[in-house]
């Protein structure tokens, strides 16, 4: 069986959850192997971590000479690893980052690339939730080595134990890979609820909340719940743009997805119309958000979220 | 200093947007305008050649691939006040995935030769990859400094500022590069009455591949690097049902509803 290739997601040396969804895709289409981009020191777990998910081997590649020049040279180490791998397939996260990596490596290999991918099979076939999540798409690659990168919570992470052996890599990077340069990083605050990507329950708040995201945030956390919001939201300085939910911040697609004052704009609705529930709160009984809900209410947000959280609180004693 | 800045002809995404019967976007049965995330890339460029020392040695050209209507794109962007358009229109390109898009416009920027920034805009409103950037940096060996939501710059000396997943980052490279911008980077100008007319009197020329040197064989549908198999239109959701709250009513009956579904 051939090799799949998975590009860890990691924040220095923590694996994420979406690289476990991956090794779980890449063991429908063949033998996972997992590439790790990071500090030597840190490799030991990550190996521990990505086995138990099924990876038959870990290339392993020390970063301290790559550590902040952006994504041009990590795309060189995948083609370096890919050239003598010869894998089935590359599959990475879709975040900006990894797009980014993709696009590169796809000119690279001159090899088809699909973005954010819902899902991927045996073939590799993906689906792909297109137009403001109007349309789904099928769609394979047709040249070179299929190079995919997958949305968070494409599938359920499967523990399956895999050898996991280690391959030490040195790649060549070239000088011209490190013209861009990370100056200064400023870590986002935690707010200690779960990342908004991979949350199962989201609450977000728009222009409707006036500025006060409380009875939003209180709502959320009744429910361990991550908070989004709107662009309106975001552009009114009431929440940083990391909380955006859209055509131009974050998709999401949870089990659960409330919306609290939020009209349900179309480049809204592209960010969370592949809600598996969707529950809205508005004044507006003609918003055009209660056209995709499950449970709608026309309210106030600042009387019904309060209230039920009151009560979400007292069911769970 | 010269700037390119990319724009594209998308349909109207409030619009009814469907597919071809060969599964590519229908780009003519749907009104279409210049991408409004490019609008973006074209303030940047602008403001870039405003605040340049001398502004007048700044040349900001306006570049699009596509079919005849996406002229519109470039006119938009002059109207705003780009200086000049190349719009680079080949029955060829139609179907064209971002490889080859990118091949095309990587082969038009070089045509224009001594650029020194070539602005994106971070997605394309249809396609909305966010890969043709970092391509067109590939393919033409520059750095890329991509999805800044600020942009300072001195001399050749570039910085922007990025909102990425874990931190805020400050990134910095030195022209020539590839710079793409995001629709936090500040309001996009609306074209004045003055900039509609002089438009009208700035050099838009029109390229095919074959003054770009680039073979027909190596772009559009045939050539795309990836097919689209099926596309199916999402099944209408079902009415959901709509509560008015009533003296608290709302929210016993929405935590009742969560119960219902497990999520307490
Ligand atoms: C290129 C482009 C990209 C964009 N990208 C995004 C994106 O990524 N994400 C995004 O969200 N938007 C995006 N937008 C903006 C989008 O078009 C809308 O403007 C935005 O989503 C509106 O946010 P909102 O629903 O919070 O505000 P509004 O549309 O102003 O809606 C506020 C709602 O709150 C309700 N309300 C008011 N008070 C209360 C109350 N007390 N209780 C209950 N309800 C109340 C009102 O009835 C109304 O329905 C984009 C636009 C463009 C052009
Ligand atoms: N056909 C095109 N013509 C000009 N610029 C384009 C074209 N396609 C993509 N771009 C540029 O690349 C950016 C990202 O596009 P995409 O990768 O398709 O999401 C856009 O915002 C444009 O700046």
């Amino acid at each position: 069986m051939s090799e799949i290739l998975v590009l860890v997601d990691h924040a220095d040396g923590a694996v994420k959850k979406p690289t476990y969804e991956l090794l779980t895709i890449a063991k429908r289409l063949g033998e996972p192997s997992a590439v790790f981009i990071g500090a030597a020191d840190k490799a030991d777990g990550v190996v521990e971590a990505v086995k138990k998910f099924g990876a038959e081997k870990v290339y392993v590649v020390d970063d301290t000479e790559i550590k902040g020049y952006l994504v041009a040279p990590k795309a060189e180490v995948l083609q370096q690893i890919a050239t003598q791998a010869n894998p089935d397939a590359i599959l990475i996260t879709s975040s900006g980052e990894g797009k980014e990596i993709a696009g590169r490596l796809a000119i690279k290999l001159e090899s088809g690339l699909i973005t954010d991918a819902v899902d991927v099979q045996p073939g590799p076939v993906t689906t792909q939730s297109v137009f403001a999540g109007n349309f789904t798409v099928q769609a394979k690659v047709t040249k070179g080595t299929p190079i995919i990168t997958v949305k968070p919570n494409a599938a359920a992470p499967e523990e399956s134990a895999g050898a996991g052996a280690v391959d030490k890599v040195t790649p060549t990077i070239s000088d011209s890979a490190k013209k861009a340069q990370i100056v200064a990083s400023q870590p986002r605050e935690a707010t200690g609820r779960p990342e908004l990507t991979e949350a199962a329950i989201v609450v977000s708040g728009g222009r409707g909340t006036g500025g006060n995201f409380e009875p939003v945030e209180n709502f959320a956390d009744s429910l361990g719940a991550a908070v989004g919001a709107s662009r309106a939201a975001v552009d009114s300085g009431w929440k940083p743009h990391a909380f955006q939910i859209g055509q131009t911040g974050k998709t999401v697609s949870p089990q659960l997805y409330v919306a609290a004052g939020i009209s349900g704009a179309i480049q809204h609705r592209a960010g969370m119309q592949t809600s598996k529930t969707i529950v809205a709160i508005n004044k507006d009984e003609e918003a055009p958000i209660f056209e995709l809900v499950d449970f709608g209410v026309v309210g106030d947000l600042h009387t019904v979220l309060p209230a039920a959280t009151d009560e979400v609180t007292k069911r769970k004693g | 200093m010269n700037i390119v800045v990319c724009v594209k002809y998308v349909p109207d995404a409030t619009a009814e947007q469907k597919f071809e019967s060969d599964n590519t976007v229908d780009r003519v049965g749907v009104p279409g305008l210049l991408s409004e995330l490019d609008e973006y890339a074209v303030e940047q460029s602008l403001q870039l050649k405003e605040k340049n020392d001398d502004p007048e040695s700044v040349q900001v050209t306006a570049l699009t691939v596509g079919p005849e209507q996406a002229g519109d794109a470039i006119r938009k962007a002059l109207q705003m006040g780009a200086d000049k358009g190349v719009h680079v229109i080949d029955d060829a390109v139609a179907g064209s995935d971002a490889p080859a898009t990118s091949k095309v416009l990587a082969a038009a920027i070089q045509k224009l030769g001594d650029v020194d920034v070539v602005v994106c805009g971070m997605a394309s409103t249809d396609g909305a990859m966010s890969v043709v950037p970092a391509m067109l940096a590939e393919r033409l060996d520059l750095p890329q400094v991509t999805l800044g939501s600020v942009v300072e710059s001195q001399g050749d000396q570039f910085r922007i500022k990025r909102d990425g997943d874990t931190a805020t980052e400050i990134i910095g490279a030195t022209a020539p590069l590839v710079l793409s911008v995001t629709d936090q980077s500040g309001e996009a100008r609306y074209p004045s009455f003055k900039g509609i007319m002089a438009a009208k009197k700035k050099p838009l020329e029109s390229w095919s591949l074959g003054d770009l040197g680039v073979d027909a064989g190596e772009v559009g549908l045939a050539a795309a690097w990836t097919a689209v198999e099926a596309t199916e239109a999402r099944p209408p959701r079902t009415a959901g049902q709509i509560v008015t709250d009533e003296d608290g009513s709302g929210a016993t009956a929405l935590v009742e509803f969560l119960a219902s579904k497990k999520f307490i």
